[in-house]
Formats: structure tokens, C-alpha cells, sequence
């Protein structure tokens, strides 16, 4: 008999802990696929940020880091830097790469590392139970900002990729969405993207990856994918929005 | 050469290829020197976007394997707090350079020794230790420096060298090779890509159950234990016959040796003890003078920080007393000399 699917061998046999619903598990195979597709996973380095993913460590069969909130772009130009044979990777939430790691986003940005950045947004923190995201869309309700998010209180949303592919440092920013088989095979082809640039030193690559939290969103698994694609795909439209080499 | 420069060449000299930093006054020459010299030597001289991203290229660098430091002043120590946590909660060896200036907040750019309590006790969350080692001279600036690799390779712990501005910017004549190596163990943890010839390596200081927690700090507290007995460095000066025992610091400790010198002469009998390693502390040492000495004077240049240390180990046998300047002054010879006599006064 053929196989026609497995499980990638960068992605751990072990339960992921993720939420019924919660499109992490996607996003992991698609990373851990690449892995395998370039043949990498013995050179790679992952970074597991804090939130959702902090578990990342325990789901890739490549060596891993565990890095503070906000901090993984830091300690992935760490490992880059005194190993430039590595392949390194973060992987983060919104509140982790948007809030409080703005300046390591921004930063290893316009060093232009050659590292990738897998960067997951769901409008919302997840592990501390549905607070208010710097990417919560206006009018969205979380556990602060009960009476949804008010601009004029609580600010705008930040389109990071748009933001990044403003700096001479990006080889590749991009969004994708798993919301559907079609927007997962095309998220996987950047994923792919990002780690390639990295093995032809092509500078900073990152994805931006739409994604759902039906638990902290109060949905139904399936209501959280049409809520991504009315909601979020209009603030955060999909595309590329750099793609070349960065200038360094 | 000038002791900032000395721990830069220090570090090189020792192996250390990666800095990370940023600018902060007293300590700004540590990173120009290795922004000129790395280059030269193969190495890499990262200027990071805060004090917080530059510890963090740190703990990269380390977990890596790589022997890699940062330095700072105060306030930005401060900053570093977060990622010294990781680093301790990882296991993760590197060298912090803490160049002390006057706090708090802002506070000043002139030579301080206020961030005692930071270092030895309070530098990060969570149950944790640095190895703390404050140079006295342009020369310990150097050798302290290199000792302090091994030092953190051996006991997979950061290492912080705790100086202060005065060190910072003096020049004395320096030996590159005056310093003790060792053997250190190889890094069989770090994740640097496993090859395909071992299991993953996964640096990480999380454990969401508390007995596990509780177990990877204890072993953690073990290694501290070791560190405490065999790794403890201090100097004396004329203690042999001393009724009153100076203990002091760095910068602080050659001030008091001069003071000491004085008196002397007017038959006074004082000396000193001067820690070098902070933590461990030598309390046994000076538990020990405690029983021949009639009085303690702690001489720091802060309110009042390593005087707890001081009273914990001479533990009420004989009273502690104390002499401090603070937000930038330097307690003069005169000072310290006036004070050591009206305490023989009273004895």
C-alpha cells in the first residue's frame, strides 16, 4: 500500500496540548513539513516564545530554545550570530512578537538576520485566557475590553508585515491563513519561502499566519473560521507584501 | 590601560569571541573597544536596540554553546534582570559586566557600589545565584574576567563582575596572563542542531508542575552548594593582630587599606578583609576574625548593603559598625582614617 500522508518526522508522536480547534497544530505540521522537505531538522534551531506556543519546545525534533516574552528574535540573533550554519526559526504569538517584543521584531528587522519568523495571530492572548491582543480588531470583545476594542481608548490594530516590509533589513514578509485546504497549501508555500531565503542568506523572512481561538473567542471551531475570514481577512488582508533580497 | 578596556581584552584574551551591548555610561569603552577589536580577531561586536535585547543575544549566544557576555551600568542591569533569570533558570554559563554608577532610577554617572543587594541578591525572579566577583585594580578587572568564563563553564551559571565607575576609568599597567585556567567541561547541552548523532537538546526554564520545578531548582541549589565551598576568594590585609577589621570592596577596599596604613603608624591596630567573590560570600573568613577582633567597621559606597552579609557572618560576636558615601561620593582616606579612630577610641 502507498502512504499517502504522515506525520511530518520534525513534528514530535507526542499530544499537542492546543485547544479543539486551535490552528497551531496546522501550523506546526506545516513547519515541521519543511523541516523534512529541506532536509534541515539536524542544523535547525527552534526559539518558543511565551503563550499559546510556549510548548513549542516539546512538539519539534530539532534542537530548541525557550526564550522570554517577547524576546525569541533576541535570542534567535544569539544562535544565528555564533552559528551561522544553523538554520534558525521563532515561532511567536501576537502578543508576544506585537506587544512586548516590538523592539526585537523591529530590531532584527532592520539587522536584516538571517532567521525566520513564524508569527501566528489570533487577535487574542490565548494562555492567559482571552485578553486583548495588540492585534484585537476594533469593536472586539476580550476579557479587557469587555465592551469591545475602542480606538480612541485602546488604539488600532498593528498590521506588523505591512510595518516590516517598510525596512530595507526584510527578505520576505507575507501573510497566510489556515482557514481553508486552499490557504493552507499557500501559507505553506511561504513558510517554505522563509526558510529557503534563510538558507540562501537572503535576510529576514517572516510569515504572518491568520489564525483561529475558538476557546477565548467563544465560538464553535467552524463559526472561528468564517469569524477569521469576515473579520480578520479585511483588517489583515493576505499577500506579499516584500519578497526580493534585504538589503544589507 | 584603562579597566574597562582591560575587561575587553580581557574577555577576548579568554576566549570569548561574541559581546553584546549597548551604551551606558561608566561603561561605554568595554563596548568601543570590542566594536574595534573583534573584528580583528574573527569575533562579533553586536550593538543590540536595548540592554534587554542585548542579554537576550546573550543567552543565545550561550545556549548555543558559545562563550559570549554583555556588560552595562546600573540602570541598565536593571534592564538585564529579566534575561539574567532565563539564564540562571536555563543553567546557561556567560559573564555580565555590571560597571556600577549612582541609583536609583537615573541617578548619576559617578562610581557607586549600590547595586550590592542587586547582584548578590535580587538581580531576576525565582530562587537564583551569580557567581559576583568585584576587581579591585585594573589588573583584577582583567584576571577576575577570565576567570569568570571558566568559572560559569564549570558550574553552568552566569557570572557577574561587579565594578564601578572609578575602575572603570583608571589606568594601571595590566598582565594579560596572570589569571588561573582551567579545564572546563564540554557543553554537551547546547542547541546548536543535533546532527542526527544525539537526542534534540532543549534549553528551557519551564516547568509547569511545582514537583519538578522544585527538583530542577534543588539540583540547581546543589551545584550553588559546591560553589560556596571551594570557589570562595577574598584577600587580607594585616588582619594577623587586628582589633578592629575593616570589610570592604573593591574600589572601597584600596581607600581602606590606606586608611589603615595611617594608623598604623599611630599604633592602631586595623586591617582588612576584602571580599572578592561577592557571592559566594567569605563568611566563614570572617566568622572566623570575628573571634580574635574586637570590632567591625563595613566601608561601602552606598548606604549600607554588604553590612548585612557582614553581620550574618560575624553573627553578633562582635559589633558591626559602618562608614558609607553614596550617590557618586568616594569616602576619602581621611574619612574612613577619622572614623577607625574614634572607634579605637571607644574600644
Amino acid at each position: 500500500m502507498k502512504t499517502v500522508y504522515e506525520r511530518p518526522k520534525a513534528l514530535s508522536d507526542v499530544p499537542l496540548h492546543y485547544c479543539p480547534g486551535c490552528t497551531h497544530g496546522i501550523i506546526h505540521k506545516l513547519v515541521a513539513q519543511t523541516i523534512d522537505e529541506l532536509g534541515i531538522e539536524d542544523r535547525t534551531v527552534g526559539i518558543a516564545s511565551v503563550g499559546c506556543s510556549v510548548f513549542a519546545y516539546n512538539y519539534f525534533e530539532c534542537d530548541m530554545i525557550q526564550a522570554a516574552h517577547g524576546r525569541a528574535p533576541a535570542v534567535a540573533t544569539g544562535v544565528k550570530r555564533t552559528h551561522p550554519d544553523t538554520v534558525v526559526f521563532t515561532y511567536q504569538g501576537d502578543g508576544d512578537l506585537a506587544a512586548i517584543g516590538t523592539a526585537e521584531t523591529v530590531h532584527i528587522a532592520t539587522r536584516g538576520e538571517n532567521v525566520t519568523i513564524i508569527f501566528v495571530n489570533n487577535a487574542i492572548y490565548g494562555m492567559t485566557g482571552g485578553q486583548m491582543a495588540p492585534t484585537t480588531l476594533p469593536g472586539q470583545v476580550t476579557t479587557t475590553s469587555p465592551y469591545g476594542r475602542d480606538r480612541k481608548i485602546q488604539g488600532s490594530p498593528v498590521r506588523i508585515c505591512e510595518m516590516l516590509s517598510t525596512l530595507d533589513g526584510v527578505a520576505l514578509a507575507a501573510r497566510g491563513a489556515v482557514d481553508s485546504p486552499k490557504n493552507i497549501n499557500a501559507t505553506k508555500k511561504l513558510i517554505r519561502k522563509a526558510f529557503e531565503n534563510q538558507l540562501e542568506g537572503k535576510g529576514l523572512s517572516i510569515v504572518e499566519i491568520l489564525s483561529t481561538c475558538p476557546t477565548n473567542w467563544g465560538m464553535t471551531p467552524k463559526a472561528a473560521l468564517e469569524w477569521l475570514r469576515e473579520n480578520m481577512m479585511t483588517y489583515y488582508p493576505l499577500g506579499v507584501f516584500k519578497d526580493g533580497e534585504a538589503v544589507r | 590601560m584603562k579597566g574597562n578596556e582591560a575587561i575587553a581584552e580581557a574577555a577576548i584574551n579568554a576566549g570569548c569571541l561574541y559581546y553584546f551591548g549597548y551604551p551606558i555610561t561608566p561603561q561605554t569603552e568595554i563596548s568601543e573597544y570590542m566594536a574595534k577589536r573583534m573584528p580583528k580577531v574573527g569575533g562579533l561586536c553586536l550593538q543590540a536596540e536595548s540592554e534587554i535585547s542585548a542579554i537576550n543575544m546573550t543567552m543565545g549566544a550561550a545556549a548555543s554553546g558559545a562563550r559570549a557576555m554583555t556588560s552595562s551600568s546600573s540602570p541598565g542591569i536593571s534592564l538585564k534582570s529579566e534575561g539574567i533569570s532565563y539564564i540562571a533558570g536555563c543553567d546557561l554559563p556567560c559573564l555580565i559586566v555590571n560597571v556600577q554608577r549612582g541609583g536609583p532610577g537615573l541617578g548619576g554617572i559617578q562610581p557607586s557600589q549600590s547595586d550590592y543587594y542587586q547582584a548578590t541578591r535580587g538581580v531576576g525572579h525565582g530562587d537564583l545565584r551569580l557567581i559576583v566577583l568585584a576587581p579591585s585594580s585594573v589588573q583584577e578587572m582583567a584576571s577576575l574576567t577570565a576567570e569568570a568564563f571558566d568559572l560559569a563553564d564549570t558550574y553552568r551559571m552566569p557570572a557577574m563582575l561587579l565594578a564601578d565607575g572609578a575602575l572603570g576609568q583608571m589606568m594601571e599597567p595590566v598582565d594579560f596572563s596572570l589569571f588561573e585556567k582551567r579545564e572546563v567541561p564540554e557543553k554537551e547541552w547546547a542547541a546548536n542542531g543535533h546532527g542526527g548523532k544525539r537526542k534534540k537538546n532543549i534549553v528551557n526554564s519551564l516547568f509547569i508542575d511545582p514537583q519538578e520545578l522544585e527538583n530542577s531548582v534543588m539540583k540547581r541549589y546543589e551545584r550553588y552548594k559546591i560553589v560556596e565551598q571551594k570557589e570562595v576568594k577574598y584577600e587580607e590585609y594585616m588582619t594577623d593582630d587586628a582589633d578592629i577589621v575593616l570589610v570592604a570592596f573593591g574600589i572601597t577596599a584600596r581607600i581602606c587599606k590606606s586608611a589603615i596604613a595611617a594608623v598604623r603608624k599611630d599604633g592602631i591596630k586595623a586591617g582588612l578583609l576584602r571580599p572578592i567573590t561577592l557571592w559566594p560570600f567569605p563568611k566563614k573568613e570572617i566568622g572566623a576574625l570575628a573571634d580574635r577582633a574586637k570590632a567591625f567597621l563595613t566601608v561601602e559606597m552606598n548606604m549600607g548593603q554588604m553590612v548585612d552579609d557582614v553581620r550574618l557572618a560575624v553573627n553578633g560576636k562582635k559589633p558591626v559598625d559602618l562608614y558609607t558615601r553614596t550617590g557618586g561620593m568616594i569616602p576619602s582616606v581621611d574619612e574612613v582614617e577619622e572614623k577607625i579612630r574614634a572607634m579605637a577610641a571607644s574600644l
